[in-house]
């Protein structure tokens, strides 16, 4: 199946993804070839399987629901690009 | 010095015969004089590596020492690294400095390892050339002209080049084992779950895996002894005791029974490398190993599975990457949805977008029982005919890659060329089961990897038949020329 170009624009916007009308083209045909590539799978008969989520048939292992960790947020907050009173500026989010 | 092997270099350490610091500063300055060429690190931290290495040399002193006390090492750049930039190949991640220190960075400088610095990777691991990463492709050692492969690339072009001791890997779908065998070195993935993923920039979850890049299967030995075992803060993590890989690796050989993928030695593979796993596999024979035939009936697949599996769980991770918290952010936007896609659009290159519409798209509505349930339905296929192969032989053989290194260029405008590269190594992360890629000769003067794979939690298996078979040849110990 090969993508066209409102296919792409949709999966950006699902992904928060700009590409740019140079970057299109390219993306639209490389996309096409690897759905393409794993379209082969589809010919495979897989009734009777339950599908792998995980390599390891292992129970996950839980942990008390407590504070372990100390407050450290302005040693991390160093990486933040913008931060305010140790708050995350963002774009405003509700009109 | 640098000719050594990790071992011989950690004998020379305790005996006292060189100190921590002369071996830290003759590897920096063996960087500083070819690194430029082959660009296998993104940063270099001389100050830190010298003063772990003056630690090293008074633990040293004081007699409390581990097999790695002292040894220069290098790191894949993603690797967190406490108070260090970690960039994982990314422009994503080019302003970062780690705030803490993954679990495989903190339990070897524990062991007293020495970093060097941080290596030049296929930006989030993604790319098997290293031509992905935002800080330039890296040379092979062997002939400038080629990739070193990847995504560990960098770790492995520095090992090659002997201006590492030994370095760090990940391995999604081969990272660790096809650089290893494109540049003629040992690399090792160890089973899924059997060293933690706490601090490891996350790829696809249920595939990625901490391993090693060394000269030989007994410096990967030591390296992995003291990486490997659980971690509270990985849920994933093994619980299972860790064997002394050491001894179980010298132990006297027992005759093990050998499979060959026989659709491995298939049309795709390049004629010299199959004469040289063909040569390996004589080898073995000759330590008394019998070797039979299997069939692994689904492993073609194994490639169109992993571009299902690996896409859908990056798209979700690399969701973390919104200019808010840390890494690169778009300046000037005032809409929220059009801030998220400009930071995103400007902080990744095209090989992760790529990946990231991939996942996007078998994962949304319409797609998802076509492509990712049943890629998770023939990935329990492949991960059966294993468990079946298994069910005969302890060990299968083959080839790592279809062919040695290939050109710088070469397949960047053909990703499904470049994904078919990864189509022998691919099943082990399926499965989650050990893999390790050997040197077992040459094809037109590049080297040729032989491929090793175990039984889930059976490294020491595998460290002791790559051990054996490196006692029996010298192609581990081939130097590129001019960095002998």
């Amino acid at each position: 199946m090969s993508l066209d170009r409102e296919d792409i624009d949709k999966l950006c916007v699902l992904a928060r993804l700009k590409i740019t009308d140079e970057e299109m083209a390219d993306v639209g045909s490389k996309l096409s070839d690897i759905v393409e590539l794993v379209d082969e799978l589809q010919a495979v008969d897989t009734a009777s399987v339950i599908p792998m989520a995980h390599p390891l048939d292992r129970e996950q292992r839980l942990r008390p629901d407590a504070v372990t960790e100390t407050d450290d947020h302005e040693r991390i907050q160093k990486n933040a690009p913008q931060v305010e009173k140790a708050l995350y500026l963002v774009p405003k989010v509700i009109e | 010095m640098h000719d050594k092997t990790l071992a011989q270099l950690s004998d020379d350490l305790a005996a006292r015969r060189v100190s921590s610091v002369e071996l830290t500063e003759h590897y920096l300055q063996r960087i500083d004089q070819h690194d430029k060429e082959l660009n296998s690190f993104i940063t270099i931290t001389r100050e830190s590596a010298l003063e772990q290495a003056a630690a090293a040399d008074k633990r040293i002193k004081a007699g409390e020492t581990s097999p790695l006390t002292g040894i220069p090492i290098a790191h894949k750049d993603i690797f967190c690294t406490d108070n260090v930039k970690t960039t994982c190949g990314s422009k994503m991640l080019d302003n970062f400095v780690s705030p803490y220190d993954a679990t495989v960075v903190a339990r070897l400088a524990e062991a007293g390892a020495v970093m060097l610095g941080k290596t030049n990777m296929d930006e989030f691991a993604m790319g098997s050339s290293n031509e992905t990463s935002y800080y330039g492709v890296v040379r092979n050692p062997w002939d400038k002209e080629k990739v070193p492969g990847g995504s560990s690339g960098g770790s492995a072009a520095a090992v090659a080049a002997r201006i590492a001791c030994a370095a760090t890997g990940t391995d999604t779908g081969g990272s660790i084992r096809q650089p290893a065998a494109l540049s003629g070195i040992t690399g090792f993935k160890p089973t899924y779950g059997r060293v933690s993923r706490y601090g490891m920039i996350a790829f696809a979850s249920s595939l990625d895996q901490a391993g090693t890049l060394t000269q030989t299967a007994e410096d990967g030995a030591i390296l992995l002894q003291a990486m490997a075992g659980d971690d509270e803060r990985d849920s994933t993590a093994l619980p299972d005791p860790v064997p002394d890989y050491g001894a179980a690796m010298r132990s006297p050989w027992e005759k093990i029974s050998i499979g060959v993928p026989e659709n491995f030695f298939d049309d795709g593979l390049d004629d010299a490398s199959a004469v040289a796993i063909r040569e390996g596999l004589a080898i073995f024979e000759k330590l008394g190993a019998t070797i039979k035939d299997v069939r692994l009936e689904h492993i073609h697949l194994s490639v169109p599975v992993y571009y299902v599996v690996a896409p859908a769980e990056a798209s979700s991770n690399l969701a973390r990457f919104d200019g808010v918290r840390f890494g690169h952010r778009a300046e000037d936007v005032d809409d929220l949805t059009e801030f998220y896609m400009r930071t995103r659009g400007e902080g990744f290159g095209s090989e992760v977008k790529r990946r990231i519409l991939t996942g996007t798209y078998v994962l949304s509505a319409g797609y998802f029982d076509a492509y990712y349930l049943q890629a998770q339905k023939v990935r329990q296929l492949i991960s059966d005919d294993f468990e079946r192969a298994f069910s005969d032989v302890d060990v299968l053989v083959g080839p790592t890659t279809p062919t040695p290194a290939f050109g710088i260029g070469q397949k960047m405008d053909d990703p499904i060329q470049m994904y078919l590269n990864d189509i022998y190594t691919i099943g082990a992360n399926l499965a989650g089961l050990p893999g390790v890629s050997i040197p077992c000769g040459f094809s037109g003067g590049l080297p040729v990897g032989m491929q090793l794979v175990g039984k889930q939690l059976n490294e020491a298996e595998l460290f002791k038949a790559a051990y054996y078979f490196q006692q029996e040849t010298d192609w581990h110990e081939q130097v590129p020329a001019g960095y002998e």
